[in-house]
């Protein structure tokens, strides 16, 4: 059973999701890294996706809102490149400085200090995956690369992994009724291939590898930033000790993970469910409890 | 690029061109206007929060309210009313057992037609049971469900046809075994997603929800029983009143600003109260008329059964809100990370 592995797994404190999925032999897990200070909006990964799993059309929006169009993750779109335009400075970029002592022109210092956002979101691949959790057919499974994949045959559209998901990545498809969302790419990877958007990212923001050498990768690429000056460079989904054990798919971002869209701090929601289970539990005697007093306190008739 | 912008005054932050001054005097222009940008920097409230375009973090869920909110309200009311009808059973009063699980089997077999109309792939509803996973509460009422129905359905049909009286009663504890659960499950289901009005609610909910079928299977037993028989039917809904009004009233002072508010205001907040208003007729009727006018209690019973259905759309409503609200997903969050950070 699935779940005494899940059980056995979390009691000998095991983090590796596909062992704990009951994989005896399996590959390391595999994921992204999306360093987002390199990445320059182009949405060849959007595209690329699109392409490789021959997903539809996702509405041919106008959000009015910045150079997106795409507007968030969902059934139809499983990368979606954020933009953000702000009135920050670039780092290095010392914007608003005057020269007014050498007797050149002075600028009005607001005026200068503009940077652009680019962030290509994708599913998080999450070590404890809420929707796989909640999933009540089995559709969702654990693969043997430690990602998390719907099978299409098995789904019945219940909706369940839709509210689930902490970070707002898989949703309907409104026209099959099913639940759709990224695959990382299970079947090249199951041939050896790199995922799509990966391929095709032309500035290696989209990084694809083994989870354990993206993790080292990305501390030393946020060090030399830091060391850079650019002191806003974080890493958000990389710790295997946050509320959802760690993502798959992890970034490097330029700014709070909310500016982008991204929960700052989610938990997996079946953290809480042990408690909610007893709450239930107690709740239902209760209602027992009350109803059969109803009796007793009432012999009138 | 640009580094301007077109506002509705005019524009802002363009270079000065040929304006530009020159000198101590641009200096000086520089001090003043940096003095005053962080003078009116203090004065922004620090209830601010970032999200990315006011878009929400959530998707929210697909469900469809008559099916779903309308099962949490059918389903709480077949188990409560399961409940209801066994005790009548064991104490004798035919009548009010007979109507209890004829509106059990009723309302849980609504309920069940609303899930599968429900389901993205109706055609494939028996996926349900092709796996038990005790860490998808939809998963564990399938089970709960496929066996209580059953149950509910020979409870019922026993009670109605006055045969099989062993196997009637071995159905009838079944059903009201199973009940209780039946009622409550569907808060945990509803709790156990990162909807943050739903789960932050967890503690309460499970409470509120059987009050409300208490309520709801009360109400029922005043419109079905004749006054004589329908006094235990009106203790249980006086019950269910008190614990889901007590149990909302501790959930929305816990939740606090900003969860609480969908419970509060707009729509599904107008809704609630709308809720607890029919709630607080249907119990203050019942006690005060319930024992001397057959259409006093009927009507107070109907006032109970709305009540009940409008509370569990209320929440199911308040939950739509919160998903779609990035402030309810950010805010806590990001207060938890500060907390953290602070505090190491």
């Amino acid at each position: 059973m699935a779940t005494d592995n899940l059980l056995s797994g979390l009691l000998a404190g095991d983090t590796d999701p596909a062992a704990i999925s009951g994989y005896t032999d399996h590959p390391p897990r595999m994921g992204f890294f999306t360093d987002t200070s390199v990445c320059i909006g182009c949405k060849a990964c959007e595209v690329a996706c699109k392409e490789w799993n021959h997903i539809p059309e996702d509405g041919l929006n106008f959000t009015g809102m910045s150079y997106d169009n795409t507007g968030g993750l969902g059934a139809d779109t499983w990368r979606h490149v954020a933009f953000i335009e702000q009135r920050k400075p670039i780092a290095g970029q010392i914007a608003g400085v005057q020269h007014a002592e050498v007797g050149a022109p002075a600028v009005d210092d607001a005026g200068s200090e503009l940077r652009w956002l680019m962030a290509s979101d994708v599913c998080k691949h999450c070590t404890n995956a809420a929707c796989l959790d909640v999933c009540p057919t089995g559709s969702l499974f654990r693969t043997e690369f430690g990602t998390v994949v719907v099978q299409e045959d098995i789904c019945n559209g219940c909706g369940y992994c839709i509210p689930a998901c902490p970070y707002g990545v898989i949703d309907q498809r409104k026209e099959d009724g099913r639940a759709w969302k990224c695959t990382l790419c299970y079947d090249r990877l199951q041939v050896g291939m790199e995922p799509a958007c990966a391929k095709a990212c032309p500035t290696d923001s989209i990084q694809f590898g083994p989870l354990e050498e993206l993790r080292e990768r990305a501390a030393q690429r946020v060090e030399r930033l830091h060391e850079a000056g650019v002191t806003d460079a974080q890493l958000y989904g990389h710790d295997p000790n946050d509320g959802v054990g760690g993502d798959g798919a992890f970034f490097l971002l330029l700014d709070k993970p909310e500016v982008y869209g991204l929960p700052p701090d989610p938990v997996v929601t079946t953290r809480d469910l042990p408690s909610m289970w007893r709450h239930v539990g107690v709740a239902a005697l209760t209602l027992v409890v009350g109803v059969a007093a109803a009796f007793a306190g009432g012999r009138r008739s | 690029m640009s580094t301007s912008d077109v506002t509705k005054e005019g524009i802002k932050g363009a270079q000065p061109g040929r304006d530009a001054m020159v000198g101590v005097v641009a200096g000086r222009h520089d001090g003043r206007r940096r003095h005053r940008g962080r003078g009116e920097q203090s004065m922004v409230p620090d209830a601010t929060f970032s999200s990315y375009y006011g878009k929400p973090v959530l998707n929210a869920p697909i469900w469809k309210a008559p099916d779903i909110a309308g099962y949490f309200f059918l389903g709480g009311l077949s188990g409560a009313a399961s409940v209801l009808g066994a005790c009548a059973s064991a104490t004798g009063r035919p009548s009010l057992a007979k109507a209890s699980k004829i509106g059990a089997l009723v309302s849980i077999g609504l309920g069940m037609v609303g899930l599968v109309h429900d389901l993205g792939k109706p055609s494939r509803f028996v996926n349900m049971l092709r796996v038990f996973k005790p860490t998808s509460p939809m998963s564990v009422g399938s089970w709960a469900l496929a066996g209580y129905g059953p149950a509910v359905g020979t409870a019922a049909l026993t009670a109605v046809t006055g045969r099989l009286t062993r196997v009637g009663a071995v159905a009838t504890g079944t059903a009201a075994a199973v009940g209780p659960f039946i009622s409550a499950y569907t808060a945990a289901l509803m709790c156990n997603t990162a909807v943050p009005s739903w789960h932050e609610a967890y503690r309460e909910m499970p409470f509120v929800f059987v009050g409300s079928s208490a309520t709801a299977a009360g109400g029922l037993g005043m419109i079905a029983v004749p006054v004589g028989e329908s006094g235990p039917a009106r203790n249980a809904a006086i019950f269910g009143a008190m614990l889901e009004l007590a149990a909302a009233q501790k959930l929305t002072r816990r939740l606090g600003h900003p969860l609480a508010e969908p419970y509060q205001k707009g729509k599904s907040g107008a809704l609630l109260k709308a809720s607890e208003a029919l709630t607080a007729l249907g119990t203050v009727g019942g006690v005060l008329l319930g024992r001397r006018s057959r259409a006093a209690a009927a009507a107070s019973g109907a006032a109970l059964l709305a009540g009940s259905a409008l509370s569990r759309f209320a929440i199911f409503e308040a939950g739509m809100v919160s998903a779609n609200d990035p402030e309810h997903t950010v805010r806590p969050q990001r207060e938890r990370v500060n907390v953290k950070s602070t505090g190491q």
